[in-house]
C-alpha cells in the first residue's frame, strides 16, 4: 500500500483554497516550524458565513493535504457548523492519514479553530 | 525523465551480481558444510568469495566474517570490542555524534549494561577533529568507532590518520565503512583498521548481505550462536548466492571506481553550484571531502517531504532528513549534528546520484528542485515571515 490515499496525494499535489485573504475578518496559525508543521488559515465571513478561506501551510504532504480538505469542507458552511469540524472529519474525508500523520489533520482542526475565535473576538470588539 | 538520485539509500544491482547470484541458485545448492561434492563446490566458491573480499581491502580471507549486512556487522564489531574491553577492565568508548543508527542504538544499550560513551562532535563541515579524538582517548577507553564517510552528507573522515592515533594508543579502531567500501580505496593494514563493516546493497550488490573484517589478534563476540559456518563466529547457514553476488558487484565497483568517481564528482560540483543559486539555502557538510555522488542541501522555509514527492512525480527519487519523513519527531540528527537548528533541517534534501548519471539529467534535477523550492516557498507561511522580515533568515 502507498503512503498515501489518492485523496491525499490530490488534495497535496493540487491544493484547493491556496493563498492569502488581504482582508480576513479571521485569521489563525498554529504549530511551529521546530516541529515541521505551521499552518496558516484566513476566513471571510459574512452573516455568520464562510464565504472564502485561503491557508498557507509549511510541512509535509499530509500537513498540506489537510489543510486543504479542511478549507473545502468548511467553505459555505455557518460558523457554528465549522467550529463543529473534528480532525477525525478531516482525515476520513481525505481516506485516512497514516497513524503518525494523524496530527497534521488536528493542526488542521485547530487552525480552523484558531481562525474562527479570531473572527468572534474581533467581531464581539 | 527517471532518475535514480537515492543511491546511499540502496543500489541497483549490477548485471554481474545478478548474474552471479542467480547462477548460484541454479548450480551450486549445496550447503558449504556437506561433505558430498555439491557441497564441496559451494564450499569453494565461499572461500573463494572470501578471498577476493579480503583482497580487495588488504585483509587476509580468515579476517572475513560474512554477515547479513551493514547493521549486524556494526552490531558485532562494537559488541565484540566491548566485551573483550570489559574483560580487560576497560569499558570506555569514543564515536562520533552523526554515526548510523546501527552504531548509536548499540553505543545506547552497551551505555545502559555500563559502558561509558564519548561521542565527539562533528562540527560545521561534517568531519571530526584528531585532536579532540586523541585527547578525548583514556586509559579505559577500548574502542573509537568513527564512519568512514557519513550517509546523509556524505563527508569523508581521516580514516587512515583515526588509525595511527588509536594504534598509538593502543586502541580498537572500528570503521562502519557501509557507504565507503566499493567507492573509496580502502586498505585495512594501511590506515590501521582494526574492524570494517560493509554492505552489499550500496555497491550495487544485494541486499541482506555484507561482512565484517576483523583484524587477526582481536578474537569476535558472536551475535548469533550456533552451528560452525564462519569459524564458529557467525552461525547460520551460509547466505551463498548472495555473498558470490556481493563478491562480483565489489570486484566490478573497485575496478571502475577511479573513473566513477572522476565523473560523479564533477557532476556533484555541478549540481551543487546549481541549487546554490536557489536563496537562502545551503549545502549540508563540507564541499570537497565528501562522497562523489553525495549533494545535501537545506532550503529555508519549506519542509523535505514535499520536496520529495513532489521531486518523485517529476520522475526523481530522493531522500531528505525531516522529521515528517522518518516518522520521528526530530529531524536528522546528522543535520542537528552539524550544526543546522531543527527549521532548517526539516528542508533538507539528499540527492545521492549514480554512476551513470549524465550532465543533462543534473541539469534536470537543478530546474526541477528550484521549481519544486519555489512552488513550496509560495504557500509557506513561514517564507512570508522570512520574506516579510518578521522572521530573521537563517540561510543568508
Amino acid at each position: 500500500m502507498a503512503l498515501y490515499s489518492d485523496k491525499v496525494m490530490d488534495h497535496f499535489l493540487q491544493p484547493r483554497n491556496l493563498g492569502v485573504i488581504e482582508d480576513a475578518d479571521g485569521v489563525g496559525e498554529v504549530g511551529n516550524a521546530k516541529c515541521g508543521d505551521i499552518m496558516k488559515m484566513y476566513l471571510k465571513i459574512d452573516d455568520d458565513i464562510i464565504t472564502d478561506v485561503k491557508f498557507e501551510t509549511f510541512g509535509c504532504a499530509s500537513a498540506i493535504a489537510s489543510s486543504s480538505m479542511a478549507t473545502e469542507l468548511i467553505k459555505g458552511q455557518r460558523v457554528e457548523d465549522a467550529m463543529k469540524l473534528t480532525n477525525k472529519a478531516v482525515a476520513e474525508a481525505l481516506d485516512g492519514l497514516p497513524a503518525y500523520k494523524m496530527h497534521c489533520s488536528v493542526l488542521a482542526e485547530e487552525a480552523i479553530q484558531a481562525a474562527l475565535e479570531d473572527y468572534q473576538s474581533k467581531k464581539s470588539n | 525523465m527517471q532518475i535514480y538520485a537515492d543511491n546511499a539509500a540502496t543500489t541497483k544491482m549490477s548485471e554481474a551480481a545478478v548474474e552471479a547470484m542467480t547462477d548460484c541458485m541454479r548450480n551450486v545448492y549445496g550447503n558449504p558444510s556437506s561433505l558430498y561434492r555439491l557441497g564441496q563446490k559451494a564450499k569453494e566458491k565461499l572461500e573463494e568469495a572470501r578471498e577476493e573480499i579480503a583482497a580487495v581491502i588488504n585483509a587476509s580471507p580468515r579476517e572475513i566474517i560474512f554477515t547479513s549486512g551493514g547493521s549486524e556487522s556494526d552490531n558485532q564489531a562494537l559488541l565484540t570490542a566491548a566485551l573483550n574491553g570489559r574483560k580487560n577492565g576497560k569499558t570506555h568508548i569514543i564515536s562520533s555524534a552523526f554515526e548510523h543508527h546501527a552504531i548509536l542504538h548499540t553505543l545506547n544499550k552497551l551505555e545502559k549494561n555500563g559502558f561509558e560513551i564519548t561521542l565527539l562532535p562533528v562540527h560545521e563541515n561534517g568531519i571530526i577533529r584528531l585532536d579532540e579524538l586523541e585527547s578525548a582517548i583514556r586509559e579505559d577507553t577500548c574502542l573509537v568507532t568513527v564512519m568512514t564517510a557519513n550517509n546523509e552528507i556524505g563527508t569523508i573522515q581521516p580514516i587512515a590518520e583515526i588509525g595511527e592515533i588509536c594504534k598509538k594508543h593502543g586502541v580498537v579502531f572500528h570503521t562502519d565503512a557501509v557507504q565507503a567500501v566499493g567507492h573509496l580505496p580502502i586498505d585495512v593494514k594501511a590506515q590501521n583498521i582494526d574492524m570494517l563493516s560493509a554492505s552489499a546493497h550500496k555497491f550495487h550488490g544485494p541486499k541482506g548481505t555484507g561482512f565484517l573484517y576483523v583484524r587477526k589478534g582481536i578474537i569476535p563476540q558472536n551475535l548469533i550462536e550456533g552451528g560452525a559456518q564462519e569459524r564458529g563466529k557467525r552461525a547460520g547457514t551460509e547466505n551463498l548466492p548472495g555473498i558470490v553476488s556481493m563478491t562480483a558487484a565489489l570486484k566490478e565497483a573497485v575496478a571502475g571506481m577511479e573513473q566513477n568517481n572522476a565523473h560523479m564528482s564533477q557532476i556533484r560540483d555541478y549540481i551543487i553550484s546549481g541549487l546554490s543559486e536557489i536563496p537562502h539555502s545551503a549545502l549540508n557538510g563540507d564541499p570537497k571531502q565528501r562522497l562523489a555522488g553525495n549533494v545535501n542541501f537545506s532550503f529555508e522555509g519549506i519542509e523535505g517531504e514535499g520536496i520529495l514527492l513532489l521531486l518523485d512525480q517529476m520522475g526523481i527519487s530522493a531522500s531528505s532528513g525531516s522529521a515528517c519523513t522518518s516518522g520521528a519527531l526530530d529531524p536528522s540528527h546528522v543535520l542537528l549534528a552539524i550544526g543546522r537548528i531543527h527549521d532548517v533541517a526539516h528542508g533538507s534534501l539528499r540527492l545521492s546520484v549514480g554512476e551513470d548519471i549524465t550532465k543533462e539529467e543534473a541539469d534536470y534535477i537543478i530546474a526541477s528542485v528550484k521549481k519544486v523550492v519555489e512552488y513550496l516557498r509560495s504557500f509557506s507561511p513561514v517564507w512570508r515571515d522570512l520574506t516579510e522580515g518578521k522572521k530573521e533568515f537563517i540561510l543568508k
